[in-house]
């Protein structure tokens, strides 16, 4: 299967792979997926005074477009408020990429895991958490 | 010497076709273009004649009687022929056959074929290095049994069972033997005498031949073995596989049997110690695995596991200059990873993050240099953007986390 350049770029060069301190209560982390089943993502969140998201990082085991997706996501989130965030459809990302149809799920993963990112984060500063997710 | 990119090393899934094979083909599309079985003209006696000797080059590779070879599409047709023909030819004296899990899909979804007509089917399941366990294979063996179907060498992680040693089973309760040769046959030495085999399925495109052409090795003496045709129309091939033979596909089969019967000896030894640099510089990286029996297994055949990468990943970072196969599967459609490594009771982490390494008559030493470099320097790379192997080097116990599965 040809994966797509952005793809290709993402991968080549991953943007904000990393970790910031998941102790710290302005940092929210999602990790979602699975080893058995070929991914898992760890997306991380910190929020600044203002609630504009200040930095992100992401770290993923999975293949080239759960990568792609990833580093696409923290590259959105980044200067969002946490309501901007929490817009973020998966189908925005499979546009982005041009991600073909057996690579949707790498780009609901990273949708979950924007949203886990965002309810840790919530639920460490006293707030609800968000509403299951459409997933 | 310069490396010419990109470099082929997924000669199990097929191998690129020697030119000495190509050219003693050649002939057989143009002049001499003849149908073999057109017994009343010098076209027709040509095509024959080649054909007798292509018939005796494949029967030396296995120390068979040419008599013994029919001549198949390939070894998906054999299989299905060795093993629903003998299915139906014997189906009086019973209806049980005994495969195993690790088998190639030709075997295991005639099995399930045939599973639907009646034959009860007893998949054993294989000990970890990828081995049968062969009192296991002797205990399952039932009044019932007409064949045991075990493969000799496996295309994923290059096991070679202990023919001999199934075959001397098979006798002793006069049952069938069939295995499936595809991988092993032009690579080591397969003698369907001393090992023991009634029906053996082979084809040319493994063994530096061309695709669309194999066999099914029939025997012909103790005991003398019939199968059904599935295939009918002019009874060619003594009946048991009809259709105008591929006459120019047979004599690049034959051609390419006798270039590895030459060749084989010094062959496997080349390709022994290349893949086994390629397989101690692999192994050097930090959790990474060899899957399968390290002794036991065919001289070009390697699988490795890269702990924390997944293989699919693991591929995009060269694939553009290294040609290879995961045993992972990204897609929504099939997210199950590789069923042999499965089989060996893999779980399914390692079974995603595995490579399968296939050398071949032209692979260069130099090449094999550039793979350990490309492939470790991209295990590094992901493992540096993989949150398991960062839980991994803070002592996280993996299983101790609550997955969320899709």
């Amino acid at each position: 299967m040809a994966y797509s350049e952005k793809v290709i770029d993402h991968y080549s060069n991953p943007k904000n792979v990393g970790t910031l301190d998941k102790s710290k209560n302005n940092v929210g982390t999602g990790l979602v997926g699975a080893p058995e089943c070929g991914d898992v993502m760890r997306l991380q969140i910190e929020v600044n005074e203002e609630g504009v998201i200040s930095d992100a990082k992401f770290k993923t085991f999975g293949c080239g477009s759960a990568i792609a997706s990833s580093s696409l996501a923290t590259e959105w989130l980044k200067g969002k408020s946490i309501d901007e965030a929490i817009a973020i459809d998966n189908m925005d990302i499979v546009e982005e990429l041009n991600l073909p149809p057996v690579k949707i799920h790498c780009s609901v993963l990273a949708e979950d895991a924007i949203k886990a990112a965002i309810n840790d984060y919530r639920v460490k500063n006293g707030l609800p958490a968000l509403e299951e997710t459409k997933h | 010497m310069e490396l010419k990119l990109p470099i082929y090393l997924d000669n199990n899934a097929t191998t690129p076709m020697d030119p000495r094979v190509l050219e003693t083909m050649l002939p057989y599309f143009t002049d001499n273009f003849g149908n073999a079985a057109s017994r009343n003209h010098p076209f027709g006696w040509a095509a024959e004649e080649a054909v007798d000797y292509a018939r005796e080059q494949v029967a030396n590779l296995i120390g068979a009687d040419p008599k013994e070879i029919i001549f198949t599409s390939g070894a998906t047709e054999a299989d299905n022929l060795g093993i629903k023909g003998v299915f139906e030819m014997y189906a009086s004296k019973g209806n049980h056959i005994i495969t195993c899990t690790t088998e190639h899909k030709a075997v295991l979804d005639t099995c399930k074929h045939l599973e639907k007509l009646g034959a009860q089917v007893t998949y054993l399941e294989v000990l970890p290095d990828g081995m049968i366990d062969l009192a296991a294979l002797e205990n399952a063996i039932t009044d019932k049994t007409i064949l045991i179907a075990i493969m000799y060498g496996n295309n994923e992680i290059g096991v070679v069972q202990p023919v001999k040693e199934i075959s001397a089973i098979a006798r002793k309760h006069n049952v069938l033997f069939f295995t499936d040769g595809t991988q092993a046959v032009g690579k080591i030495p397969v003698d369907v005498i001393a090992d023991g085999i009634d029906l053996m399925a082979f084809t040319a495109h493994k063994m530096y031949g061309p695709k669309g052409i194999g066999a099914l090795y029939v025997r012909r003496k103790n005991p003398r073995v019939k199968v059904t045709a599935q295939m009918d129309g002019g009874g060619h091939e003594r009946s048991m596989r009809s259709g105008t033979l591929n006459v120019p596909g047979i004599v690049g089969f034959g051609k390419a049997a006798e270039i590895c019967k030459n060749e084989m000896a010094a062959e496997s030894a080349r390709l022994r110690i290349l893949r086994d640099k390629l397989e101690n510089g692999l192994l050097q990286l930090e959790e990474s695995y060899l899957n399968g029996h390290k002794e036991n297994r065919l001289p070009h055949t390697t699988n490795i596991s890269f702990k924390y990468v997944e293989g699919e990943g693991l591929l995009m970072g060269f694939n553009k200059n290294i040609a290879l196969s995961s045993g992972s599967a990204c897609t929504s459609a099939s997210l199950e990873p590789s069923y042999v490594l499965k089989a060996l009771g893999l779980g399914d982490d390692l079974a995603h993050s595995s490579l399968r390494f296939g050398l071949g008559r032209f692979t260069t030493e130099e090449q094999i240099d550039y793979t350990i470099k490309a492939i470790s320097d991209t295990v590094n790379k992901l493992r540096e953007m993989s949150p398991l192997w960062e839980m991994f080097k803070e002592g996280i116990d993996l299983n101790s986390i609550e997955w969320a599965h899709h």
